[in-house]
């Protein structure tokens, strides 16, 4: 048979081995609806079984660690929002609690706990974005569009706290550039009272339901022995059973002040992947309703307080700035970053939406970082992609690919 | 037994005596370094003895000191043993007309792609590794981008001082 199409076809020049070659190879990406990102992916399918699996990433790469060697501390945050962009306060907030690091820099429980509601607020659009969507590649589509109401509820809370939605560009080295107002004060309360209820309903339409366990049980499974050695950090790693969370084993902002449970699952295949994510919900809940609770609790001074006392990095009051000489120049100071680092070599890692975000930088005492490396998990673990897939359905593939939850941003820096 | 600093530290020069230098604990994280041919064999005793078991790698980047003439380019791991919850930080230098550093895919499987994007920035040549070839930039590139030796902002420029903007204009 081939011989035959090698005669008929001698004219067209095709690479070599595609003749004879008993399967398809297939471009999954960079833009396909189904990949929720820009990646490729080459597959090598027999029939609708996966052979092979090759990745391609780097499309949207923007050189982040080249520019933020030339930027002071404050220009450096924008960057970090354009990594995981599903949860920017987080990937904010790490970045500022490095630096905090570097400088010594002390916050006040008040701030810590305010930095937590925000953390916790940003893990669940995050969680509630890569479930949803694993609910759309299984053909459900309601509770995405559903769930996208409270997503829009957190964001109107960053709105009222930083002015901005996606990119938050939220806080300051040492606190919030405002106090919370009121109004997202009462957007939180009205969060805790009436997600609860959402996420419940979300999850009975998912959790039990025939179609969907049959899509996602047994499919992209991993051992904890080999999530381990690729490097998995966060709900995937915990998915396959290991209790892996920084916010437990190097507790920042506080977080040792609060209860709360680390969701593990056993086969780490898509089920307990999204199983996972949805219990997280659940916790981070517990902790914003506790976060809140403590925080009604400061009296007098103290529940005032949303920075820490960095007047070295911490933008003076506008009013001091319109009539003070000192502010004025403090002002610009720290505007242009005219102010040197100190020396040093600092990693600090947070559990971000998608696992340990980790900031490596070193500093040579100048304005801007000597170097900064910022450890993506979703680019070390998408590694393991073509081994999770091998041998899967090409539609099973699909799911895999949207419960490791990658997102673009993240992966190509 | 808790595995302190010391403890580390203590276990590595005995076995491995002068080779580990430049001990230091920034932040409390324990940074040492080791001769570039003796990094996989350290990796190999930081995993498997049973004191130690780091065994899982966080982090791999590079970094380039264009000042220190003959090891200019260096490779940075950050190690975990997460029953204990301990790092480390292991550090190795090479030249930078030979860059070559054993490849850690043998060890840990996420080297693969952090290996990959240290030789896509800065041209390190990790020997034995599986498929060593650029990952986020393009293929035709033909230079290693994050290497000091390329300024960020175009030089020519005369509207911006750029010793107002940290480091004077040639780095």
């Amino acid at each position: 048979m081939s011989e035959l199409i090698q005669q008929e076809q001698h004219h067209v020049k095709l690479p070599e081995g595609s003749i004879g070659k008993q399967t398809t190879t297939l471009n999954l990406g960079p833009t396909h609806p189904a990949t929720h990102g820009v990646f490729q992916n080459i597959l090598e399918v027999d029939g609708e079984r996966i052979v092979s699996a090759e990745q391609t990433v780097g499309y949207i790469h923007r050189a982040f660690e080249k520019i933020a060697e030339r930027r002071p501390l404050y220009q450096i945050t924008p960057l970090t929002d354009r990594l995981n962009y599903c949860s920017a306060p987080i990937n904010n907030m790490g970045w500022h609690l490095t630096c905090e690091k570097l400088l010594g820099v002390k916050t006040p429980k008040r701030v810590d706990y305010l930095r937590v509601i925000i953390m916790e607020l940003s893990r669940i659009s995050d969680h509630l974005i890569c479930n949803s969507i694993v609910g759309v590649d299984t053909g459900a589509f309601t509770g995405f569009l559903y769930v996208m109401q409270y997503r829009e509820l957190i964001y109107e809370i960053y709105e009222e706290i930083c002015g901005s939605r996606l990119t938050t560009n939220i806080g300051r080295i040492g606190g919030f550039e405002r106090d919370f107002s009121n109004t997202a004060f009462e957007k939180i309360e009205r969060f805790l009272k009436e997600y609860p209820v959402v996420l419940k309903e979300f999850e009975n339409l998912f959790q039990r339901n025939r179609i969907f366990m049959e899509r996602t049980m047994g499919t992209g499974g991993i051992s904890a022995e080999r999530a381990l050695n690729y490097g998995f950090t966060g709900p995937n790693l915990r998915a396959a059973g290991v209790d892996y969370d920084v916010r437990v084993t190097a507790p920042y902002s506080s977080y040792e002040d609060f209860e709360f449970e680390i969701p593990v699952g056993t086969t780490g295949d898509n089920y307990d992947r999204w199983l996972v994510r949805n219990q997280e919900m659940w916790q981070s809940l517990r902790i914003i309703e506790q976060a809140y609770r403590k925080i009604q609790e400061f009296k007098g001074e103290e529940a005032t307080v949303y920075h820490a006392d960095v007047p070295e990095y911490y933008l003076p009051k506008k009013e001091d700035v319109y009539t003070k000489m000192e502010a004025l120049i403090w002002h610009f100071k720290i505007i242009m970053g005219e102010i040197d680092m100190p020396k040093g070599e600092v990693y600090h890692a947070v559990e971000g939406g998608n696992g340990e975000l980790g900031f490596y930088l070193i500093s040579d005492g100048g304005r801007a970082p000597f170097r900064l490396h910022f450890r993506r998990p979703c680019f070390i673990y998408y590694q393991a992609y073509s081994e999770l897939t091998k041998g899967a359905m090409l539609s099973d593939a699909i799911i895999t690919l949207s419960s490791l939850n990658l997102i673009a941003g993240e992966m190509d820096a | 037994m808790v595995l302190t600093n010391e403890f580390i530290t203590q276990k590595l020069t005995e076995k491995f005596g002068e080779a580990i230098t430049n001990i230091e604990e920034p932040y409390g994280l324990l940074t040492f370094e080791v001769p570039k041919e003796m990094n996989l064999k350290v990796m190999q005793f930081l995993h498997d003895d049973p004191d130690l078991q780091f065994r899982f790698l966080t982090d791999l980047c590079g970094v380039h000191y264009p000042d220190q003439t003959g090891r200019e380019l260096g490779v940075v791991y950050h190690l975990h043993n997460m029953p204990e919850n301990v790092r480390v930080r292991l550090k190795v230098f090479t030249n930078i007309q030979q860059p070559d550093v054993f490849t850690a895919t043998k060890l840990y499987e996420s080297a693969n792609w952090q290996e990959r994007e240290t030789y896509d920035f800065y041209g390190i040549n990790f020997v034995g590794h599986p498929n060593l070839k650029r990952i986020l930039n393009v293929d035709e590139m033909d230079y290693f981008p994050l290497r000091k030796e390329y300024p960020l902002e175009d030089q020519t420029r005369i509207d911006k001082d750029d010793e107002m903007f940290g480091r004077g204009g040639s780095i």
